[in-house]
């Protein structure tokens, strides 16, 4: 049974644990009670997010991009957002309630997380009429598209991981080796001052 | 002579993209001409002045810092990988480090809300959920539970990301340097979960931090219940804040974001949580639009840390020490091999220190350079036989948008100069 072994730390208050429990779940357990429209997350959206994110989701600069780029998984250059590839609408609501407006966390009440939460959705197409009012009770209704194109770690499948096979090592490959691509030429190293011309790719 | 140690330094770090060619040479003809031939080395022949008057004493340095002539030994930023520093990465100088464990100060940063200073007096640990008792810690508290000292690597899941599709960043600071080892000395997860009492359907734990991004991983129980730590030291001291401090979890093997800073509270559950860091980050997307989700492990993995790009030959020909780093999410390296042509002919490298798992190995290959270009390359085996794969191998499979998880060997081409350059290879 509990606190068998040490007998260490006390009994969490229910105050406490509320206080700090805030995670949402895909089935909707911890969710609060709330609702918001999509009109009141456009306003809400407009003051606390669009600096970052752009008007539409389009995002500024290299602040995340939030909606758009469904279909285009497959590209070159694929736009991950929360239509194009989140699977779950709870990581929306989780997120943006635990971590979002970056630099003042934890300032949005639970209904203006229901409304911005619709907002998104009204951004990215899944919803399409402002009056659009996202609730605990409809929220686990709604499915992002993406859903079912994540899978779980396969990596062990893939040929390279084929365990105990003694590597090549004389003669591996004919002929010199030959340059296909130099870092140098790319030139975004720092201090080597191409920072001006950054490419595509980097984290976030 | 001060001239002389910041000649060498500031050559050593320009040679890092202007091909090496003006720092050694340079340096070794000034030191063997003229004078210095005819009447012997001045440093030698001169009494120096650290020779006559005495230094610092003993309160001058109550907690010491690296010598002046190793300022150049640092983290790095690159800043237009990020919107800004605040939630961003830097790198750990791997091309200046030796054996296996990084100094505190120089192990990287991956912040998503920047560094929380947090109070240990006011800190506490909670633990919730599919429990018998939820119950909070205090530090106090966590040190009186059996402790235990372990050594591992942390490594960003996104390490080597911005090379998949191709040579970008020019020094394996930069291409590798998401990484660090160091010694954890904290408490078994698995005290803290029993302490608590897990219910039977409890088979998730989320750890959550106490900063402003509040990060959140889902955990499976068996790993948790296997190795993971709360930890409050790294290599004998407190954790730095900018490592979590006062307390963080270490996930031996798995991905860096998974090893939560601030660690504030543990939630048992019997689903993963599908938080923002294991949907929209942290799954790798594949050529196909489908995306990997819990990709934990890091795999078996190795780079060269000199000659590397920062690291050119300035020696000229003759005897030429390569050393490196090889590590593994699977236990420990069982072998590394080293390639001068380009992985056409491997040699067994060396392996030197101690061979822990799940901890970074140091290995050194040494030859006789005979001044003509080369193209060196580690391949490290772990002890479950996994073998570390090209680029090209993890391109087939996975197309070039994975971002993460990237172990694919690399390549430093070192010309006729000794200059070393990050390049892609047939």
């Amino acid at each position: 049974g509990a606190g068998a072994h040490f007998k260490l730390g006390r009994e969490a208050t229910e105050a406490e644990v509320a206080a700090w429990d805030i995670d949402v779940r895909p089935d909707g357990l911890g969710l609060p009670e709330g609702r918001g429209t999509v009109a009141q997350g456009q306003e809400l959206y407009d003051e606390n997010c669009a600096s970052c994110h752009g008007d539409f989701g389009e995002a500024i600069g290299r602040w995340p991009v939030l909606a758009g780029g469904q279909g285009t998984l497959t590209d070159e250059r694929p736009e991950k957002t929360v239509g194009s590839y989140w699977p779950y609408l709870s990581t929306v609501y989780d997120y943006v309630r635990r971590a979002m407006p970056f630099g003042n966390a934890r300032s949005l009440s639970d209904d203006d997380v229901y409304a911005l939460t619709a907002y998104i959705l009204y951004l990215n197409d899944v919803v399409d009429d402002e009056d659009f009012e996202l609730s605990k009770d409809n929220f686990a209704s709604i499915k992002l598209s993406n859903e079912d194109n994540f899978i779980d770690d396969d990596r062990d499948s893939e040929p390279h991981y084929a365990r105990d096979i003694e590597p090549c090592m004389t003669d591996c490959i004919p002929g010199k080796a030959e340059i296909k691509m130099h870092a140098a030429v790319l030139d975004v190293t720092p201090e080597n001052a191409g920072d001006d011309d950054a490419p595509a790719g980097g984290i976030d | 002579m001060d001239d002389l140690k910041a000649a060498a330094t500031a050559a050593t770090r320009r040679g890092f993209l202007k091909t090496g060619l003006l720092g050694g040479a340079a340096l070794a003809g000034s030191l063997a001409s003229g004078r210095a031939m005819a009447e012997g080395d001045p440093v030698i022949t001169e009494i120096q002045d650290w020779n006559r008057y005495p230094g610092d004493g003993v309160d001058a340095r109550p907690y010491g810092q690296p010598s002046q002539f190793e300022s150049h030994v640092v983290r790095k930023n690159v800043p237009w990988l990020t919107s800004d520093t605040i939630s961003s990465i830097n790198f750990t100088p791997l091309h200046e480090l030796e054996g296996i464990i990084t100094p505190n100060g120089l192990c990287f940063e991956r912040h998503h809300a920047g560094i929380a200073e947090i109070d240990p007096a006011n800190h506490r640990l909670m633990i919730n959920g599919l429990v018998d008792k939820p119950l909070v810690f205090t530090m106090a508290d966590l040190k009186r539970f059996p402790r235990e000292n372990r050594v591992y690597f942390l490594e960003c899941a996104a390490n080597t990301g911005m090379e998949w599709r191709g040579s970008q960043l020019n020094g394996c600071q930069y291409t590798h340097g998401m990484i660090h080892c160091v010694m954890y000395t904290g408490v078994r997860l698995k005290h803290i979960l029993e302490e608590a009492g897990v219910k039977a359907a409890g088979s998730w734990v989320l750890a959550e931090g106490a900063d402003a991004s509040a990060m959140t991983r889902s955990i499976p129980m068996e790993k948790a219940l296997d190795d993971c730590m709360v930890a409050f030291a790294m290599n004998g001291e407190a954790l730095r804040p900018e490592q979590g401090y006062p307390i963080r979890l270490v996930v031996p093997g798995w991905e860096g974001n998974m090893w939560v800073k601030w660690l504030r509270r543990l939630e048992v559950g019997d689903q993963p949580w599908q938080q923002r860091e294991e949907t929209s980050k942290y799954t790798d997307l594949l050529a196909n639009g489908k995306a990997r989700r819990f990709t934990w492990k890091m795999d078996v993995k190795s780079v060269i840390t000199s000659p590397s790009p920062q690291v050119p030959i300035v020696h000229g020909k003759g005897r030429t020490l390569v050393s490196g780093l090889a590590w593994s999410g699977s236990g420990t390296i069982k072998r590394v091999d080293v390639s001068i042509d380009g992985g056409r002919n491997w040699h067994a490298a060396r392996i030197d220190g101690p061979s822990l798992p799940m901890a970074l190995h140091r290995f050194y290959y040494e030859f006789d350079w005979d001044g003509s270009e080369i193209f060196l390359q580690s391949r490290a085996i772990d002890e479950s036989g996994f073998v570390q794969p090209t680029k090209d191998q993890l391109r087939a499979v996975r197309g070039e948008n994975s971002i993460y998880h990237n172990n694919g060997i690399q390549t430093w081409h070192v010309n006729k100069d000794g200059g070393v350059e990050n390049v892609e290879i047939s």
